[in-house]
């Protein structure tokens, strides 16, 4: 099939512009090892008050590890345990959260931490928290009535 | 390369008596699909307008219905029903007009799938209207609704295969009365669109049917909550092409005859189909980069395949264009834009299909940004998502469909698209620009400051970030009432097409080939080639995730009845 000029030019400037894309994007995942959260760990969501580290949720400080302090949540119908967290300004956190009934979001509102909370799955995600200031903690997958009254406030502080 | 001018498929159809027109019979039976996509239409409008208002926080819904209820109502009356309804209608219409009239099985077949498509579409709302089932048009497991709404999605779904048979066969017919012959173009992509939403809904089919029909009959008591999400996005995504396609059917066959001009090219129409049934299924985990269990290699490679619609995207956009342009300049158009002022913008056919065109351009940069592998964290499930498909599919799509209905209807009931109703025609669509305007921009700029979709509202507890997003959601409550008023005259003028209008003929337009156009390689045709490769694509694409999926699975979840 013949093409046009114009449009031989024109597609080739979108092929190119493609690889481009996606050799970026792919760079940043498998160079730089900027990944999507995809922990692939599971649980039993009808016991995760007594597995650990969901029997104790909370902001726990951890050495020997690649990051600093863990976040540990338990997503429910309609909150989040903790409601409230701390963390010091600059550390590394990884964010480690399980539902106990439906799936519900975990969202970190004015940031790209954003992950699904699925009952049976642990999520996780590992960032670097260098902004001081209050930052809300939102549901962002419909779970039900109470649905819009789900948060939690993560505090970075000083 | 050999030059060879094709003669326009339409020289054929053109010497068979009746083809010109939809048979009267089918005329019927796409009659009937627009009436029930109609009344879809103005109950999810309704749906839509109330969100808009409680969501600016200054009008609360009346007693029993809750907001979810209504949001639930919203997208499955719009997204899945409104949408199916209009098109299969639109595509039979489409291959009786270019291919000739059903025989009398094939329209047994359409209005089979009719009636089991009606039965379950009402079976599902009186579910939905019943609070029985506030899961959203997504209906994520393990939220259980009632297994009546359950089991009228899968007659919808069902429904659909027999009646799109129908046309399917149709095209059949012609193919072997024809031999060697390119079939009519608009068929030939009734049938892509058609093997696209068979293939697609094989997934969804699968998790209602199997999944969540037993489990919300009691049959078994847990269920694989994963996977069904798995099996949802497997459709969801080429959900999307199915909505879209039909535009494009539209823009490629009908807004060339329209503007007075021909077809650009009949091989690259249908290479981009083909492309957009090939990376139209194997990228549904786009939707769930932010999943756990499912593995970051996995979920590149999808975004790796969803990312090649570009190409087809490319192709179509300067088909247009090159139409526009070659039709402009036959007009006197100088200059390096003088073919824009040729146009038709009066013409409410013309007018509300290119509206439509503009609005993929945000509409599809924005989708590039979804299922982008990284950031798609700063948008995931926030509202500016929703701002996104009121752009490709409640503008781009939709307005292509009004625009349709100003000439398809008063075809099909033998009347006339009057002048006065072509200025109303205009009117709508300016309103919708300027609702989706207000609603799909604001909700663009409020998913980036992190609000949350399908959320009623809230203050979150007087967190000073919620109250960045209240404006934005005024904006959408005005953007909101524009569109429910367009929605009205939308309404209005069907109404006056199919009951009132003066008698007359109303061409269904078709156009013909450009006499430069090339020689459609026959290969293009061949579907039992795409087919191998669309399988052996989503093979590559499903194999692995869905094996780990189930080899990894958790116990499984018992349902939650949680509104």
């Amino acid at each position: 099939m013949h093409l046009h000029k114009y449009e031989k030019y024109w597609l080739i400037f979108g092929g190119a512009s493609l690889i481009v894309f996606l050799l970026i994007t792919g760079i940043m995942a498998f160079h730089y090892g900027s990944h999507p959260p995809s922990s692939i760990k599971t649980i039993n969501y009808e016991k995760v008050d007594e597995i650990a580290p969901f029997n104790n949720p909370g902001v726990h400080r951890v050495s020997g590890k690649d990051w600093d302090y863990e976040v540990v949540l338990v997503a429910s119908a309609f909150y989040y345990n903790p409601a409230e967290l701390h963390v010091p300004k600059g550390s590394k956190v990884k964010f480690i959260i399980t539902s106990k009934d439906v799936i519900h979001g975990f969202e970190v509102a004015g940031t790209n931490v954003n992950m699904m909370a699925e009952p049976g799955y642990i999520s996780e995600y590992t960032t670097t928290v260098d902004k001081a200031g209050d930052y809300l903690i939102v549901c962002n997958e419909y779970c039900g009535v109470g649905h819009a009254q789900m948060h939690s406030m993560l505090k970075v502080v000083d | 390369m050999k030059k060879q001018k094709q003669k326009p498929t339409e020289s054929f159809s053109a010497k068979t008596a009746g083809v010109l027109k939809v048979d009267n019979k089918d005329a019927h039976l796409v009659l009937a699909h627009m009436y029930v996509a109609f009344i879809a239409l103005l109950l999810g409008a309704t749906a839509g307008l109330l969100q808009v208002l409680v969501r600016s926080g200054y009008f609360e819904l009346p007693a029993p219905l809750g907001y979810y209820q209504i949001l639930t109502i919203h997208g499955v009356l719009l997204a899945l029903v409104f949408t199916t309804f209009f098109i299969l209608g639109f595509q039979t219409a489409a291959v009786s007009r270019t291919s000739g009239a059903l025989s009398d099985t094939q329209r047994i077949l359409g209005w089979i799938g009719f009636w089991l498509m009606t039965i379950g579409t009402i079976m599902a709302t009186i579910m939905i209207l019943l609070n029985e089932a506030s899961v959203l048009y997504t209906f994520y497991a393990p939220l259980k609704a009632h297994w009546i709404f359950y089991l009228g999605l899968a007659l919808l779904i069902i429904g659909s295969w027999v009646d799109l048979m129908g046309h399917c066969l149709r095209w059949e017919q012609w193919r072997k009365e024809n031999p060697r012959k390119t079939t009519p173009l608009i068929s030939f992509m009734a049938v892509c669109n058609s093997l696209l939403w068979v293939v697609a809904t094989l997934g969804v089919a699968i998790e209602v049917v199997f999944l969540l029909l037993p489990w919300s009959f009691g049959l078994v008591e847990r269920v694989d909550v994963l996977l069904t999400r798995t099996l949802f996005w497997y459709f969801g995504h080429a959900l999307v092409y199915f909505w879209l396609l039909p535009a494009y059917m539209v823009w490629y066959c009908v807004i060339p005859k329209i503007i007075g001009g021909k077809i650009f090219s009949d091989g690259l129409a249908r290479l981009s189909f083909i492309m957009f049934i090939l990376f139209s299924i194997p990228v549904g985990i786009h939707h769930q980069l932010t999943d756990p269990g499912i593995d970051s290699p996995s979920k590149y490679i999808q975004v790796v395949l969803t990312m090649m619609v570009v190409i087809p995207s490319m192709i179509t956009a300067f088909s247009m264009f090159a139409t526009f342009e070659m039709r402009g300049r036959e007009l006197g158009a100088t200059g390096l834009f003088g073919w824009l002022k040729k146009l038709p913008w009066g013409d409410a056919r013309f007018l509300a299909p290119f509206v439509g065109m503009v609005a993929f351009v945000p509409g599809g940069a924005g989708g590039i940004i979804n299922a982008s592998f990284q950031m798609n964290q700063v948008v995931h499930n926030t509202i500016w998502v929703t701002g996104h498909f009121h752009l490709t599919l409640a503008t781009t799509a939709v307005l292509t469909f009004f625009g349709a209905s100003y000439w398809l209807i008063p075809h099909l009931t033998g009347r006339i698209f009057t002048p006065s109703l072509n200025r109303l025609g205009i009117i709508q669509t300016i309103c919708w620009a300027v609702g989706m305007l207000f609603l799909a921009i604001g909700m663009h700029f409020e998913g980036l400051l992190g609000a949350p979709r399908r959320s009623a509202f809230s203050n979150y507890g007087g967190a000073e970030i919620a109250e960045t997003w209240a404006s934005y959601q005024i904006a959408q409550a005005i953007g909101g009432t524009f569109l429910f008023i367009g929605i009205i005259i939308f309404l209005y003028i069907c109404v006056s097409l199919w009951w009132f209008t003066p008698k007359g003929e109303q061409e269904f337009p078709i156009a013909e080939l450009a006499p430069q156009a090339e020689k459609t390689p026959p290969i293009l045709e061949n579907f039992k080639v795409w087919i191998v490769i669309l399988a052996a694509l989503i093979l590559i694409a499903y194999t692995f995730p869905i094996y780990n999926i189930i080899e990894n699975s958790p116990i499984g979840s018992k349902g939650f009845k949680l509104w």
